[in-house]
């Protein structure tokens, strides 16, 4: 456990790539082996089962350091980490127990099930034997929430240096179907369990956004143009008699989709697809907000069925007849796809995402403006010749989206931030005019610059006016101009609708407070979107 | 009547005349410590401890009315007893005890309980009124044993040698330099930015014991600078000198270094929890001393302390001030040119 406190301390007190890339080396290449599962685990986000509630482990922590539980509250809000609280707040150990990592894991484990004097029994003992830094590992084990600022990609690279392993073999053997427990970690380097396991994904190529103008990519004739679709990209793996549906996430999500489950017995064994999952209604994609009322369901009701049925735009092939075809190029993959498409028995569910005919730049810009009516986000550029790669490459793929909505807002709420911001006041709430009055429209916590944000917490400190335990009401002065993707109906919000992916896109200094939207602005552009 | 009030210029003392760290200019300013939060410009006369007097030349100019005082010798200022205690903040830093017919208060600063090797410790004094900061008011505010801090800096600074790296420790130019001076002096040799060198003169003209240091200059090799510890105050941190230099790693000393995002908006190579301020334990031992029955809490989570204090039955009030940021108020240092 020491060993991997002290990987974490490195892992945040770095903001260089080559230097965590070198602590994660160091760590696999000398760390207790059966430790090693373990902490991929944890950095691919494979989580266990939560062994102990929150609330609970907030009331012993509170009982055990002697302060109320407002006081637990302020240091929380203060701290922007539970699992930090938690380990600060404590009265010091009074005996020190080095045990490994992955026999605290299965300790925790263990727990599950156990009635609650147990569980208190035990994570008492645990803080009460573990310095500070080793009792926020310990409180993260158990949440199962370690976010670390380590990517898979580094993760892979780190991993690939230190076996001397081929990155892209790496990256499919941690993305498939494993347990910690039962996986030692040359196995898991070597992808010993991979072949056998029909589920696993291969890593979805993605893609940059489009910086330059499109005409200095060159040749038309070079670029296959599609829409680019604002749904849930999604794998389609069918092999021996089995289906998947991976999502982006690395979260299988076969279940969820039961319009999707005839892929089982219509496409061939060894067959790969990427694509997007959309709600397809009538031949037509519905918005985003309508495909959300089916994620993250256990179950789904026929109404769910019937109002947001789900269909799957196809736009590559990653496995033909169980090869992998990932190394060919992109128009020979399409022709192989369109072939395998066009066999399939039920129409109109799993569709080829259509290609856009365009013969200049000037005319694809000009058919992107429609983007909106599709419901897509813009158009994607792929190289007919790219091969799919696994995560980013730069140059081959590129999306070209439209420009979002934007709406300008006054903030009337401050929070202090997480994380690394647990000093400033970062998140926001603005709102729009409704008359007189004013009405929360959208939160945000991205946008601003390290040098803005403490403009804005200065303006927060001297004019907050009321206090809300860790929010705080502010002089409705500051004008920003917030963008958005899409906007739904919403009974939860006041204001009767929702703003998706709203960020700050920039902070007015040259308006008013009442030069801002109104609340009838924004249900003009509801209505023009439903229609 | 009580005998001191908060007013728009600062802590006043009607009976006595005079103002304690007030930051608007007034006749005479009594003067806990020399941070620029607790000191301002433009007053007529100051009356501070005898080590604070070189730290307010050096940092408001020569053309002062300045007198001062020792620890624990009692003046008479229109009928109020004045006199000085330490505080253990920086060096020269005081508590102010007032006594007027029987009434005592105590207005402390800045403090902090533990000793740090060079400034006069911490003295209790017992008294009715007390005036105490709450920059680390927080439960999750303890700190480690100065000697556990300073044995986690040497352990990083001979890493960085390892890798070819150069120490850069950040601190504030006043206490955090001196004390970081004072205990990592017989570990290496030490280069401080220009803005610690001056100070560091004066207290060295006024007697305290420092150890030497080198003063950075451009014609410094950087070789000598990776092999010791180089020193700068925070508006230095993120300058262009410091990226001249042989793979600089730098390792911040502050009290907020006690928690990750602390350290991750710093975007430091180190934090180390080292704070010239009283931590929750620290506060809460040093208020008990004074068997106070009133406490205002002037900076820091003033708010939430001040509640505490309520809850566990020592009668307290927050009190807004202007001090508390000692880190944005200090002088912005000039900058060193590079070769």
């Amino acid at each position: 456990m020491k060993r991997f406190s002290e990987l974490i301390q490195q892992l945040e007190t770095s903001n260089k790539t080559n230097d965590k890339i070198a602590a994660l080396v160091d760590y696999f290449s000398n760390a207790d082996d059966r430790d090693k599962p373990y902490v991929i685990a944890m950095f691919t986000g494979k989580k266990p089962k939560r062994p102990v509630n929150t609330a609970l482990l907030r009331s012993w922590a509170t009982e055990l350091s002697g302060i109320p539980p407002w006081l637990f509250q302020e240091s929380y809000s203060s701290v922007g980490d539970l699992s930090e609280t938690i380990a600060l707040v404590l009265p010091p150990p009074e005996k020190i127990t080095d045990r490994k990592l992955h026999e605290w894991i299965k300790d925790l484990a263990a727990l599950t099930g156990k009635p609650d004097d147990v569980k208190k029994s035990f994570i008492l003992d645990a803080w009460n034997s573990l310095a500070t830094p080793e009792r926020f590992i310990f409180n993260k084990l158990i949440s199962g929430n370690f976010r670390i600022g380590v990517s898979h990609k580094m993760l892979v690279n780190a991993l690939a240096k230190q076996s001397d392993t081929d990155s892209n073999k790496i990256m499919h053997s941690i993305m498939g179907k494993w347990q910690p427990e039962a996986i030692t970690y040359e196995e898991l380097i070597e992808g010993a369990h991979v072949n056998t396991d029909n589920s696993w994904p291969y890593p979805f190529c993605l893609a940059y956004a489009l910086e330059m103008q499109p005409e200095e990519l060159g040749d038309v004739n070079d670029w296959q143009a599609e829409w680019k679709w604002d749904g849930i990209r999604g794998q389609i793996v069918k092999r021996n008699g089995e289906l998947f549906i991976w999502s982006r996430g690395e979260e299988l999500v076969t279940d969820q989709f039961p319009e999707l489950h005839f892929l089982k017995d219509e496409l061939e064994d060894g067959t790969v697809l990427d694509g997007e999952i959309l709600s397809i209604k009538d031949g037509n994609v519905q918005v985003f907000s309508i495909l959300q009322q089916r994620l993250n369901r256990k179950t789904i009701n026929k109404s769910q069925l019937n109002d947001a049925p789900v269909g799957f735009y196809i736009y590559d092939l990653l496995e033909h007849e169980t090869q992998d075809v990932r190394g060919k190029t992109m128009s020979e993959r399409r022709t192989l796809l369109e072939e395998i498409v066009s066999k399939l028995l039920t129409k109109d569910v799993a569709l080829l995402s259509p290609v856009i005919t365009f013969n200049s730049w000037a005319e694809l810009a000009e058919i992107r403006q429609g983007s909106r009516e599709m419901n897509s986000e813009g158009i994607m550029l792929k190289r007919k010749d790219s091969l799919y790669h696994s995560g980013r490459k730069r140059g081959d793929w590129w999306k070209w989206k439209i420009n979002p909505y934007t709406v300008d807002t006054v903030m009337i709420y401050a929070q202090k931030g997480s994380g690394r911001r647990a000093n400033f006041y970062t998140d926001y709430t603005f709102a729009v005019r409704d008359g007189e009055k004013l009405i929360t429209v959208a939160k945000a916590y991205s946008g601003l610059t390290d040098k803005e944000i403490k403009e804005v917490d200065s303006f927060v400190k001297r004019n907050s006016l009321e206090k809300f335990g860790p929010v705080r009401t502010v002089k409705p002065e500051l004008v920003f101009e917030i963008a958005f993707e899409g906007i739904a109906e919403s009974k939860r919000h006041k204001a009767g609708l929702a703003l998706r992916f709203p960020r700050i896109l920039r902070w007015r200094k040259d308006k008013e407070a009442e030069e801002i939207n109104t609340l009838e602005d924004l249900r003009q552009l509801l209505n023009s979107t439903l229609s | 009547m009580s005998l001191i009030k908060f007013t728009n210029k600062g802590i006043y003392c009607e009976q006595g005349r005079f103002y304690i760290d007030p930051w608007q200019p007034v006749d005479l300013a009594v003067t806990t410590h020399g941070h620029a939060d607790h000191v301002k410009w433009g007053n007529k006369a100051y009356l501070c401890h005898e080590l604070t007097k070189p730290i307010l030349h050096q940092r408001l100019g020569t053309d002062l009315v300045i007198e001062t005082l020792p620890y624990n010798k009692q003046i008479d200022i229109n009928g109020v007893k004045l006199s000085m205690f330490p505080a253990g903040h920086v060096i020269g830093s005081a508590q102010i005890r007032l006594e007027y017919k029987g009434e005592i208060c105590v207005v402390s600063g800045d403090y902090k309980v533990e000793f740090d090797g060079i400034s006069t410790p911490f003295e209790p004094v017992k008294c009715h009124t007390f005036v105490s900061e709450s920059t680390f008011g927080l439960p999750i505010y303890k700190w480690q044993p100065q000697d556990i801090i300073f044995n986690q800096i040497r352990n990083w600074v001979s890493d960085n040698r390892d890798k070819g790296k150069t120490s850069v420790l950040v601190a504030y130019s006043l206490g955090k330099a001196q004390r970081l001076i004072k205990n990592l002096a017989d570990y290496c040799e030490i280069y401080v930015h220009n803005s610690i060198a001056n100070l560091n003169e004066g207290f060295v003209k006024a007697g305290v014991d420092l150890p030497d240091t080198i003063r950075i200059t451009p014609e410094l090799k950087k070789e000598a600078l990776q092999q010791g510890i180089v020193i700068v105050p925070p508006a230095m941190a993120e300058g262009k000198w410091i990226k001249t230099l042989q793979q600089a790693a730098t390792g911040v000393c502050s009290g907020w270094m006690q928690v990750r995002a602390g350290r991750r908006w710093r975007s430091a190579d180190a934090g180390f929890a080292l704070s010239d301020h009283a931590d929750w334990p620290g506060l809460l031992s040093a208020i008990e001393a004074t068997e106070a029955e009133k406490v205002f809490v002037t900076h820091g989570f003033t708010a939430t302390f001040s509640k505490y204090l309520n809850e566990i039955g020592i009668a307290s009030e927050e009190v807004k001030t202007q001090y508390g940021n000692e880190e944005e108020e200090e002088p912005t240092p000039t900058t060193i040119e590079a070769n």
